[in-house]
């Protein structure tokens, strides 16, 4: 609290980046945890919440007559441009915020003062919902050729790898020791993922090293160099992109030329592309060793994305929160310097972790079947990773964690997905579908590769399609199986009644009142939609035209924050950021509005 | 001329067939009047296919003579008639796939790519495939079209008072691309149009082409008013516009050039309408890409999606070099700036360019699909095509002469109807439940529109139409896609009607390449065919499960 210099300011504007004049003007409140705008208008219709462990950056920009701006980067890629009447105030919450934004120690992360409604037991059972050992166990392991190493229990051997490590049963501790020494931090050949399925010994390694082997010192293996850039590359390469978006009104060729010098999905492919190299391989039965130069960045990627190839039950919804605490959380990607969970040295900083998810997406889209979550999880486990809310991506590798304690006082992210889960499965997802089968092939022509405005435009909502076939297949799919179901127990019914006759109308009914509910989404989903601006040159033409441009009607206002992410108190109400992308949200209800101060100046421009 | 004469190999055995998606096959080639037949050997296989010549947009050929070497191949060879020589014809075909035909004997090559090269591209329009094409389950007397100015006039009652049919076209010698009969404000006669038609380019005097029943406020258009450098005047035109907004403080005129192409159209005969000639008028310039500009645009696309080689940059900077999506969004932009005008204004609005038949219908289209529900449906979309497109006189012919891999000098060959069903796939994908067609309509189009066993798209207007009998001697593409299971097939199973405007998203990140067109040959199109079946399955499904 000592770092709040101001609680509370009023007659705050709150700009609409896109269209300015749906602007909005407000109480802007600080909070320990949040900063909340609540706009003045009548209704109180409109609450934004940022939470403060996802601001990423505050910039106080010059003064101007109208007020002074503070422009708010957030880590989920949300940006809030305020306007403050009185520069000392701005002044007061920009340094608050700053500070705020950037704890210095762990302690002060929200994860330890977040305290959900759920008791201490199920907190602890909520952690051992993902189970690394029963993995490895699905996997067959151990077995004759790998066993589960001590070696490591007291991090003594590599400190950044986790206590419980699979080598090769012929690897005795001396071996393992003697390895350790000769690779970076420790970080020895360790086992990442073994295929079961074609019963050889085709495994994906991971160690770490700097320099690379002499071929001459290991024989029976073949090297290959995959090219994927350092973690400053990718820093850089993100911010550029990150502009591209922020751009207020880009012809699609500034758009398009600046995604090609942002460089960004060059990386993405390069990333997929050595995951499809690995990935086949092992196909093959090839035994393959992964390492960067120290094995937590690239390492972590490739080794992920060829398990997603290669595994289908890593594109099951648990499978994917076993991979992501397997790969990343267990073998020490360093979530904290690398997310800028607190102040600390921004060259650590990196997007490694976003590039993962980033694949996996666009692997969904190009198999919209063979995936049983969907494109909401991604995006929520990006905001996770970066909120703190949830002690899973605290610290930078497992010893750490048992210092901090954080199984004792945090919560599992897992489970909250896993409760949640109906907001996160793929209605098109099909276990037998032939996409879904072993392994995947993607291709990695370069007109794969696509922009994910899901994630980086997420806030823009006038660009998102304004109706969602998701959502509708999602409401049939349950009504189907609700019906299906219905109907057996129905049909047993009938067997049991026949003697006694009229039960048909029952049946009737039940099956009626069901089928109306698609009918009526469909109907929803319908109404949202509002123009966009669509003069683009015409307004630009007319910097005079004050009296207004009718073109650019009001557009969903209300563009609150995740409210998961900003509401402590109520873990339930949660995941409604997947909603805010949906037709489904408060806003569709809402007729596109014929803005009252219409009139033809925009046209006059011509 | 008949068409053997210009085949001089009918037949090839032992051919190899690689195509996209498929390992090569081996077979006997047939080439007839207007197919190119396929039959696959391979046992237990009889796998056929068929390709309209007209279909094939380009053809490359490399043949091999190796009789001097014929000692060494002696082994190799397999073909006994005509040892040591072979040739490749690459098709590249107008629906974007490319083939090749591996072809034993070097004279055979040359004789069907000889054969191919002058049948793919006859001028004759009465020569060609639809008015040979009798299947047995159709019948030439059947109904023809969906929709005529007389239909469309009747279906609006609300219309009636100020609006009248005149038959002013009925020789089309008022206006030749125009249809003989046209919706026009009651109080102007059919002389006062005739003079108005000496004064718009081509004799395209201003008409209705929609009512916006919520407001009563209209579309009309035209072609580009022949001012001229001396700014000539044509009292009848202003009375005719002036008529049309008697009731309303103004009009908007959307100009599809800019203020400095109008300009210049002045010193070639062309022009605008000045604010002083009609002063409640207000021009909207909104310029867009045509004619040849168009057709290099699909070309640079259509090459970039050929090279898997690229790397992402290079792939990127082709993608924009080609400008093809700026072209998309450039149209659906000035699609939503009528909109506004009509639907959000509340205004009438007079759209054209120069001739009035390319961006013009585009525009138009497209601010109806957005604004009118009945447009929206299978039927009402067709009949929509009929209205804005055949009737009023797109020149398809000229336009869909070629397309992205033609050698053949440029002439009139643009695709604007290419770039419509690109920019109604982009409002599909943002409103996946308010078209009531499906991706595959707008593909099947995309091909008819270049080959095609039916008439639909044969000439540039009615009046040529009318000439060769068109009605009477082929059949109707767009009835044909009405008739199950077709109709199934073509219907987006996710409809909900809908009453309110769908406004489309012009932002760079809401708008997409047309995969499912650009890429169709690709293994990435098929999974999303894929996926398009299972929602169909889905909905079957749940229609099954809850009418039970």
């Amino acid at each position: 609290m000592e770092h709040i210099r101001l609680p509370k300011v009023e007659n705050v504007r709150l700009l609409d980046r896109v269209s300015p004049r749906r602007s909005r003007v407000g109480t802007l409140y600080l909070t320990a945890t949040h900063s909340i705008f609540v706009e003045s208008e009548a209704g109180g219709r409109s609450e934004t919440w940022v939470l403060h462990s996802l601001v990423c950056s505050v910039d106080k920009q010059a003064a101007s007559a109208s007020g002074c701006p503070l422009l708010i980067r957030c880590k989920n890629f949300q940006i809030l441009h305020f306007s403050i009447p009185r520069e000392q105030d701005c002044q007061d919450v920009h340094l608050s915020l700053q500070r705020l934004s950037q704890p210095q120690r762990y302690e002060e992360l929200y994860c330890f003062s977040y305290k959900p409604n759920v008791d201490e037991e199920e907190r602890r059972r909520d952690w051992a919902f993902v189970d690394l050992k029963a993995d490895f166990s699905r996997m067959g392991l151990p077995n004759a050729q790998w066993k589960l190493s001590p070696v490591n229990q007291q991090y003594k051997v590599s400190d950044t790898y986790p206590a419980e490590l699979f080598v090769p049963d012929s690897a005795a501790p001396p071996v393992l020791v003697g390895s350790s020494k000769f690779r970076s931090r420790g970080r020895f050949p360790a086992l990442s993922y073994y295929s079961k399925e074609n019963h050889l010994n085709a495994i994906a390694n991971r160690a770490a090293g700097k320099g690379y082997e002499n071929e001459d010192n290991y024989s029976n293996i073949k090297f290959q160099f995959m090219g994927i850039e350092n973690i400053h590359v990718m820093r850089n390469s993100q911010q550029k992109m990150l502009e591209v978006c922020e751009l207020r009104s880009p012809s699609m060729s500034d758009f398009l030329e600046g995604l090609e010098s942002s460089g960004w999905l060059k990386h993405i492919k390069a990333v997929l592309d050595t995951g499809v190299f690995i990935a086949k391989a092992v196909a093959e039965g090839i035994s393959v060793l992964v390492h960067c130069s120290d094995g937590w960045d690239r390492t972590a990627q490739v080794c992920s994305v060829a398990c997603v190839l290669l595994d289908p039950y890593y594109r099951t919804l648990k499978g994917l929160m076993v991979l992501i605490e397997k790969d990343w959380v267990s073998f020490g990607h360093k979530f904290t310097q690398r997310c800028n969970h607190l102040a600390g040295d921004p060259k650590e900083v990196s997007p490694i972790v976003d590039q993962f998810l980033e694949c996996v997406w666009q692997l969904m889209e190009q198999f919209p079947c063979a995936f049983e979550y969907n494109e909401n999880l991604l995006i929520t486990v990006h905001s996770h990773i970066y909120s703190c809310q949830f002690g899973n991506f605290i610290g930078n590798n497992q010893r750490e964690r048992r210092e901090l304690r954080v199984h004792e006082k945090t919560h599992s992210l897992w489970s909250y997905l896993w409760t949640n889960r109906a907001e996160f499965i793929n209605p098109l997802y099909r276990q037998n579908h032939s996409q879904s089968q072993g392994l995947l092939r993607p291709s990695t022509a370069p007109y794969c590769f696509k922009f994910w405005r899901g994630l980086y435009n997420r806030f823009d909502r006038g660009m998102h399609p304004r109706q969602s076939v998701e959502d509708y297949l999602r409401v049939i799919r349950e009504e189907t199986q609700q019906l299906e179901e219905q109907l057996d127990s129905h049909k047993q019914k009938i067997a049991e009644l026949k003697q006694e006759q009229g039960w048909s109308d029952a049946h009737r009914a039940a099956a009626f009142d069901q089928s109306s509910t698609a009918r009526a989404l469909g109907k929803n989903l319908a109404l949202a939609n509002t123009p966009q601006d669509y003069t683009g040159s015409l307004l630009a033409s007319t910097p005079g035209a004050a009296d207004g441009p009718l073109v650019l009607a009001p557009q969903d206002p209300d563009q609150t924050a995740d409210p998961n992410l900003s509401n402590g108190s109520d873990p339930e109400s949660g995941i409604a950021d997947v909603s805010c992308r949906s037709p489904l949200s408060e806003d569709s209800a809402r007729d596109p509005d014929p803005d009252p101060d219409s009139d033809e100046a925009a046209y006059s421009a011509a | 001329m008949e068409f053997s004469d210009h085949i001089k190999t009918a037949n090839v055995e032992d051919v190899v067939l690689r195509q996209p998606l498929h390992p090569p096959s081996r077979g006997t080639l047939c080439i007839t009047g207007h197919h190119l037949l396929f039959s696959d050997r391979e046992e237990g296989s009889s796998r056929q296919i068929l390709l309209l010549l007209r279909n094939i947009d380009a053809i490359e050929k490399s043949v091999e003579n190796l009789l001097g070497y014929s000692g060494f191949l002696s082994k190799a060879a397999h073909s006994d008639r005509t040892p040591g020589s072979s040739g490749t014809i690459t098709i590249k075909c107008k629906d974007l796939r490319v083939l090749q035909l591996d072809i034993p004997g070097m004279e055979q090559c040359l004789n069907i790519a000889h054969s191919i090269e002058t049948l793919s591209c006859l001028d004759n329009v009465s020569e060609m495939y639809p008015f040979f094409y009798r299947p047995n389950d159709l019948s030439l007397r059947e109904q023809w079209g969906l929709s005529t100015p007389e239909k469309h006039y009747t279906q609006i009652k609300e219309l009636h008072k100020k609006w009248r049919l005149s038959s002013v076209n009925k020789t089309y010698s008022v206006c030749p691309s125009y249809p003989p009969v046209v919706i026009v404000p009651n109080s102007i006669d059919d002389e006062t149009l005739k003079k108005v038609a000496k004064f718009r380019q081509g004799g395209r005097f201003p008409v209705l082409c929609y009512y916006h029943r919520k407001n009563g406020m209209v579309i009309m258009r035209s072609s580009q008013p022949l001012t001229g450098a001396n700014k000539k005047r044509c009292k009848e035109d202003e009375l005719l516009l002036q008529v049309v907004i008697e009731d309303s403080d103004k009009g908007f005129i959307i100009d599809t050039r800019s203020s400095q192409q109008v300009q210049q159209a002045r010193m070639t005969g062309g022009g605008f309408e000045s604010k002083s000639c009609y002063s409640r008028w207000k021009r909207l310039h909104k310029q867009m890409e045509r004619g040849k500009a168009l057709q290099e645009s699909l070309i640079k696309l259509v090459e970039a999606c050929g090279d898997e080689s690229h790397n992402v940059d290079r792939w990127l900077s082709k993608l924009e070099n080609s400008k093809w999506l700026s072209h998309v969004q450039t149209a659906l932009s000035a699609a939503g700036l009528l909109v506004e005008c009509v639907e959000r204004d509340g205004h009438s609005a007079l759209v054209h360019g120069y001739e009035g038949t390319d961006c013009t219908l585009l525009i138009c289209t497209l601010a109806q699909l957005i604004m009118d529900p009945t447009c929206r449906t299978l039927e009402g979309f067709l009949a929509l095509l009929d209205r804005e497109w055949l009737q009023a006189g797109h020149p398809f012919q000229q336009r869909c002469a070629h397309s992205a891999y033609s050698h053949a000098r440029l002439q009139q060959e643009s695709p604007i109807f290419l770039l419509l069903l690109d920019c109604v796939w982009q409002l599909w994908r943002q409103f996946p439940l308010a078209l009531g067609f499906s991706e595959a309509l707008l593909l099947r189009l995309a091909n008819e529109v270049y080959a095609s066993d039916y008439g639909t798209f044969l000439c540039n207007n009615d009046q040529e139409r009318c000439a060769l009998e068109v009605k009477d001697r082929t059949h109707c593409l767009f009835q044909a896609l009405l008739r199950l299971p077709e109709r199934d097939y073509y219907s987006n199973p996710l409809y909900e009607p809908n009453e309110l405007a769908i406004w489309p998203s012009v932002h760079p990140q809401s708008l997409q390449l047309w995969r499912g067109f650009f890429l169709r040959w690709t293994q990435q199109a098929r999974h999303l065919e894929a996926v398009q079946e299972e929602i169909r399955s889905m909905v079957i499904e749940w229609h099954r499960v809850t009418q039970r």
